[in-house]
């Protein structure tokens, strides 16, 4: 399988990621390299194996319901570019 | 031509539990911006999620409630895209692995029973909110809400007609404030609706291209919006377009919906396994436990209370929509030493009505149920009418004091003493010789005149069964 350019521009805005116009053919290839790679394995008849959720061998440790925390929005507010009335302020989102 | 209307339901009921799902910060609402949103709610980095046990569990009992599939293993994953209310930039959700598989649902619409199919139901976290007025030209963000645990119920596209959706979600609603899993508050969004609406001509296997409205926060705009897109849908089609897959929301004061266009291309949401958080086990004692702790739930008790108290369909019907309201009612029953029929009157009429008038609801009663139970013993007794109750009900709604003693204090005390009654008659009769006369010329329609006359003496405390027997006998004489 083989990622092209507009692959490529379409996920890094999916992703928000700022590319440089020249590296995309970079990340093209080095992109379909890995899909290659994953299709090589797809070759592996995994049939009769359940599929993997997480590596760990593990199941969820649970929280009980108990409110532990206290209020520290001065201190989580001090690297917010920009509060007021305890809001955040972010550019301007219109629905 | 004829259109068939074709409905699913997406239902995200947030869980009553204290904390949030995957943090120790606080669930309250209406608290100041911010103040309970935790390093794990605003995603800082090194943070790691814990999945909070109550939510676990009150997703496994509503499965267990509609007869689900609940999943021995069931794994998040992050939902992706990007908006200020999301901190993370993902939603920790749960994708092809939910909690709960397969169940269903009766709805009852004009008599028919119809059987609903839940796809699933998954837990997932909240978002903050976004507050769009002026900040300095900025969107203000507060993330108390970000964190928060829901239960996303889908439901089959099994729905034919508003009626039945409506229906539905009022199943729903009811069901989860039986199971205590969720307050229901419609107005603070604890319960939230986005319905998917397609229309297709009848006959038509195929389900024809869908809208999803989203933001219906209460049933009666549920029915208006479904009804309006239904509309839109038929336009669109019978003037040759074609109707677009999209997110539209509603809009109650202009009664339409429009499109969102902002989220179309969002919808790449680039599902993944969570990398933070393990597989979920259900055990097997866990769903033992919880099969053990599933109350009676509102099917089963309506039938009951038609059998035991011999109520009416839509009595039972009514009295068992909330449990809060089901739990006052017996209670009331008990208290008034099984008075059923006339307590269920009180509750859905008197009670009812003053709850409504002053907007509150039945857990917040002046009048409770002891108090109730205690005013509609005596109303069966006989020491008060049923009109002098409506009297005592007002004292009771005002103050502390019982029936008996608002009755001894104030003298409502019925009289059925047929000596003191018989006194009041003849007097009445002495005083109108003109009106005996008639009577006894045969218009019985003066019997009303002295009745009327003796209510008015007796401020309505006499027993008017007791002055309709002695005045028949007196007039007669």
């Amino acid at each position: 399988m083989s990622i092209q350019s507009e692959d490529v521009l379409k996920i890094a805005h999916l992703a928000r990621l700022g590319i440089q116009q020249e590296q995309v053919e970079l990340y093209a290839s080095d992109l379909s390299n890995i899909m290659n790679l994953v299709e090589q394995m797809n070759q592996v008849d995994t049939s009769d194996i359940e599929p993997m959720a997480h590596p760990l061998d593990q199941s969820q440790r649970l929280r009980s319901d108990v409110v532990t925390e206290v209020n520290q929005r001065e201190t989580l507010q001090q690297n917010a570019p920009d509060i007021e009335d305890g809001l955040f302020l972010v550019p301007r989102v219109i629905d | 031509m004829q259109w068939e209307t074709v409905i699913g339901l997406e239902i995200h009921a947030q869980l009553a539990t204290k904390s949030k799902i995957f943090s120790g910060a606080s669930t309250a609402f209406g608290a100041e911006p911010n103040t309970q949103a935790c390093a794990v709610d605003l995603g800082l980095p090194g943070t790691l999620p814990v999945l909070n046990e109550q939510a676990v569990r009150f997703a496994v009992k509503f499965g267990l409630a509609i007869g689900a599939h609940i999943a021995p293993y069931s794994v998040f994953a992050r939902k992706n895209y990007f908006y200020p209310d999301l901190p993370k930039g993902y939603q920790t959700s749960q994708f092809d692995k939910p909690i709960v598989g397969l169940g269903q649902i009766d709805i009852e619409v004009d008599g028919e029973v119809k059987t609903i199919g839940v796809t699933r139901a998954h837990l997932e976290e909240d978002a903050g909110k976004s507050l769009h007025e002026d900040y300095q030209g900025m969107t203000g963000v507060d993330l108390n809400r970000a964190g928060t645990p829901l239960l996303e119920i889908v439901s089959e596209p099994d729905m034919r007609s508003s009626a039945e959706a409506v229906a539905f979600v009022k199943k729903l609603h009811t069901l989860v404030q039986y199971l205590g899993i969720c307050d229901g508050n419609m107005q603070e969004g604890s319960f939230r609706c986005d319905v998917n609406v397609s229309v297709r001509p009848i006959g038509q296997e195929e389900f024809g291209t869908r809208a999803e409205i989203k933001n219906l926060n209460s049933f009666r705009f549920i029915e208006k919006a479904i009804a309006h897109e239904v509309e839109r849908q038929i336009d669109v089609i019978e003037s040759g377009g074609r109707v677009v897959q999209e997110t539209r929301l509603y809009d109650a004061n202009k009664d339409e919906t429009r499109s969102m266009r902002s989220k179309e291309e969002a919808n790449d949401y680039r599902y993944f396994p969570c990398p933070d958080l393990l597989p979920v086990e259900i055990t097997a004692e866990l769903l033992d436990e919880m099969r053990g702790d599933l109350p009676e739930l509102p099917e089963a008790k309506k039938l009951r209370f038609q059998a035991q108290y011999k109520l009416s369909d839509y009595d039972a019907d009514v009295l068992t929509t909330q449990r809060v309201m089901a739990d006052y009612y017996e209670d009331a029953v008990n208290f008034s030493d099984g008075e059923a029929k006339l307590v269920a009157n009180w509750v859905m009429g008197e009670l009812s009505a003053g709850l409504n008038q002053h907007g509150l609801d039945i857990s917040a009663s002046p009048v409770g149920a002891e108090r109730l139970g205690a005013l509609v013993k005596r109303i069966a007794d006989q020491t008060i009418s049923g009109k002098i109750a409506k009297q005592v009900f007002e004292f009771l709604w005002a103050s502390e004091s019982t029936a008996d003693e608002v009755i001894e204090r104030e003298g409502l005390m019925q009289i059925s003493d047929s000596g003191e009654l018989e006194k009041i008659i003849d007097q009445l009769m002495a005083d109108n010789p003109a009106q005996v006369e008639q009577f006894r010329g045969g218009k019985s329609k003066v019997l009303g005149f002295f009745v009327g006359s003796i209510m008015k003496q007796t401020q309505g405390k006499a027993n008017p069964q007791e002055v309709n027997k002695l005045l028949q006998e007196k007039l007669k004489e």
